[in-house]
């Protein structure tokens, strides 16, 4: 497993950052988000049928597809964002079918190639791990696991067993970028899966405020967020890297001050 | 009924809701316990002489089995070769074979505790099915059907709505079935806890393939008894058309462990199998996964999925169900297909010979009876599921035959 994100997760809370390859100028995207000072990128990988995601997501999917972005185009973007920031985690995000259509091996040497970190596929069931996750390992790559409120501790060994990296809890029942749970739910959820494992948790669905980002922050490893970056790419085009390094700031600040609250 | 033996076609999916490579469980954290709870649940049902009284009181009495089965005398005379029989769950309550799946998911719903339905459909029958066992359990339900299906299939809207379902049309995507089956997973994502999601074919997470087959299984169990009352013995093959995969996996299941009764699926090809239009997954696709399965999809070389057509909106999906993946790569089934032309026809042929105006889906089952009848002897015995009848497809058919009505 990478040491990324050891050394990352080792500073104490970390703001983990989504947007979808191919959307917009991604590598001037990706560029602002580190930046302004995010520690972890997950690079959507584009897919025809998001169906865990909300509209902003889905419809970042549409336009990056509309644009003719390929497989080859997402791991072109991550090798090169790997040149130019050596040092931060990078994660790819999508849905199974993408990663599995030329063999769970083709993929995770293509990733590994392409200094990604770890991969979280969103249809692709612990149940299911025979599919990605042995090639993965094999590489070097965390398959990073995701965790819901309905994921009961009779479950959670089942999630936990086998992943790395860091634990995905996805704060809502529901799709991506709508509402935001409660704290106290959060809370309790968190706390009940670091119970199982030394695995970093990272919190997302629904944050888009500092505010937001530093509740969640004094109680997990980690605040995701995604469909507030998407927003701004959708709505400022070619000027959407000053907006995201104005967003992150503030997020990376209210993320990381919980640092020294807990130091 | 034939024994299981551990050389059956009959005893699959195993435990993890394998066919072979196809099948399994590929859906979002959230719904996984849901999915989870959902075998347990209908491992209990099946086991119960009650759920199996409910179910087959209401098929006979609400849906109106069993089906007839009919020699079709014309037809077969016209076709000069094997004798051509139908099963007639055209002329079940709804017009489809949709309604006995739809039947036994609301019982399971009811028993799970679930107070609201949702579904997905495409040209509206299974939305139709749906709606209408909502109505007679009083369970509130809502329709996902994609925008491009909600203004072509404008009467199955009007029929959803009488029968109190709210239907939602989806602008995602194209807005077909696909799109409708996505927007029914983020609905279901979002209301797990009260919400059952039926789905309307043989296809989706573990347990749905098989829960969705054993239901539909009723019209193979009684084909079988009645061939074997009719004519004295099993037939040489079996005839039915493929989107999903549902009304062909019911037929030809109770059948699989009859060695001397061949099968045949018959996909959707659309404007032909050397373009992109067509809806043929196992001729043209490779396997993948999308809407919690493994299975052969219409994808391109970088796993996106691209859209189906066929002019029949019932076999219009890029997918189809595990089970016929399997059987495919197994032998045991084989698998052809029939065009939007040759579907036409066979519609038409179906109306002049006998009197019977059958859905465009079941029309592609016809087409390839039309090809095979003829290189068959006369004493030979063809099987055909005439899973719909063609009220709702008249529109679709004028157009394409260039009549204004």
């Amino acid at each position: 497993m990478s040491t990324r994100f050891k050394t990352t997760f080792a500073k104490g809370p970390a703001l983990v950052c989504f947007i979808t390859a191919g959307d917009g100028d991604t590598a001037a995207n990706l560029d602002a988000l580190v930046e302004g000072g995010a520690d972890v990128i997950e690079l959507g990988m584009p897919f025809t049928d998001p169906m865990a995601d909300g509209p902003a997501i889905q419809a970042a999917n549409i336009r990056a597809l509309n644009k003719g972005t390929t497989t080859a185009d997402v791991l072109k973007l991550a090798t090169e964002f790997r040149a130019r920031h050596p040092e931060v985690p990078l994660v790819l995000m999508g849905y199974a079918n993408p990663m599995v259509r030329r063999g769970p091996e083709w993929f995770a040497e293509a990733a590994a190639k392409a200094g990604v970190d770890g991969v979280i596929s969103v249809d692709l069931a612990p149940e299911e791990d025979q599919d990605l996750g042995p090639a993965l390992r094999d590489k070097g790559i965390s398959l990073i696991r995701l965790a819901t409120p309905t994921t009961d501790d009779r479950r959670l060994p089942a999630v936990l067993e086998g992943s790395s990296g860091f634990l995905y809890y996805v704060s809502v029942a529901g799709i991506t970028g709508k509402q935001q749970a409660a704290m106290a739910s959060i809370e309790e959820n968190v706390r009940r899966i670091k119970n199982h494992t030394e695995v970093p948790v990272a919190v997302g669905f629904g944050v888009r405020t500092p505010e937001q980002a530093a509740e969640i922050a004094k109680v997990a490893d980690g605040v995701v967020v995604g469909s507030a970056f998407i927003d701004l790419v959708e709505k400022h085009g070619s000027e959407a890297p000053q907006h995201l390094k104005s967003l992150v700031e503030g997020l990376a600040n209210a993320v990381h001050s919980a640092r020294k609250a807990t130091a | 009924m034939s024994e299981h033996t551990p050389n059956s076609y009959m005893n699959q999916p195993d435990e993890r809701g394998h066919f072979g490579q196809f099948g399994g469980r590929y859906v979002a954290e959230t719904l996984m316990p849901l999915v989870l709870d959902l075998e347990r649940e209908y491992r209990k049902a099946k086991a119960d002489p009650e759920f199996k009284a409910e179910f087959e009181d209401l098929l006979e009495h609400y849906v109106g089995r069993p089906s007839p089965l009919y020699f079709a005398p014309r037809l077969t005379e016209e076709l000069g070769g094997a004798q051509v029989w139908f099963k007639r769950d055209e002329l079940n309550h709804t017009g489809a074979h949709k309604i006995n799946n739809c039947i036994g998911q609301i019982l399971l719903a009811m028993r799970m505790g679930k107070t609201r339905i949702i579904a997905e459909t495409g040209a509206g029958q299974h939305g139709v099915a749906t709606a209408t066992v909502c109505a007679r359990f009083g369970l509130p339900c809502t329709i996902f059907m994609g925008a491009t299906d909600v203004s072509r299939q404008q009467p199955n809207v009007f029929r959803m709505k009488l029968l109190g379902a709210q239907v939602v049309p989806v602008t995602s995507g194209r807005g077909t079935l696909k799109d409708a089956m996505n927007e029914a997973l983020r609905d279901w994502v979002a209301n797990v806890h009260d919400t059952f999601y039926i789905i309307g074919t043989a296809a989706g997470p573990h347990p749905y393939p098989e829960l969705v087959r054993d239901f539909q299984s009723v019209i193979g169990r009684e084909a079988r008894a009645q061939l074997i009352e009719r004519t004295g013995r099993l037939p040489d093959l079996l005839v039915a058309a493929i989107g999903g995969g549902s009304n062909a996996i019911g037929l030809f299941h109770p059948f699989l462990d009859d060695p001397d009764v061949r099968m045949l699926g018959v996909e959707a090809a659309g404007h032909g199998l050397d373009g992109d239009e067509h809806a043929a997954s196992l001729a043209g696709g490779f396997p993948g996964i999308l809407h919690g399965n493994k299975t052969y999809l219409l994808q391109d070389e970088d796993g996106q999925i691209t859209e189906g057509h066929s002019i029949s909106a019932g076999l219009d999906y890029p997918g189809i169900g595990p089970e016929h993946a399997w059987l495919k790569e197994s032998g045991r089934v084989d698998y052809t297909h029939a065009t939007d032309k040759e579907a036409l026809d066979a519609f038409q042929l179906l109306c002049r010979t006998e009197g019977i105006i059958p859905a465009l889906e079941p029309s592609h089952a016809i087409a390839a009876i039309v090809k095979v009848a003829p290189t068959m002897p006369k004493d030979a015995i063809i099987c055909a599921n005439l899973c719909g009848r063609g009220d709702k497809d008249i529109f679709t058919v004028a157009e394409a035959l260039g009549v204004e009505i």
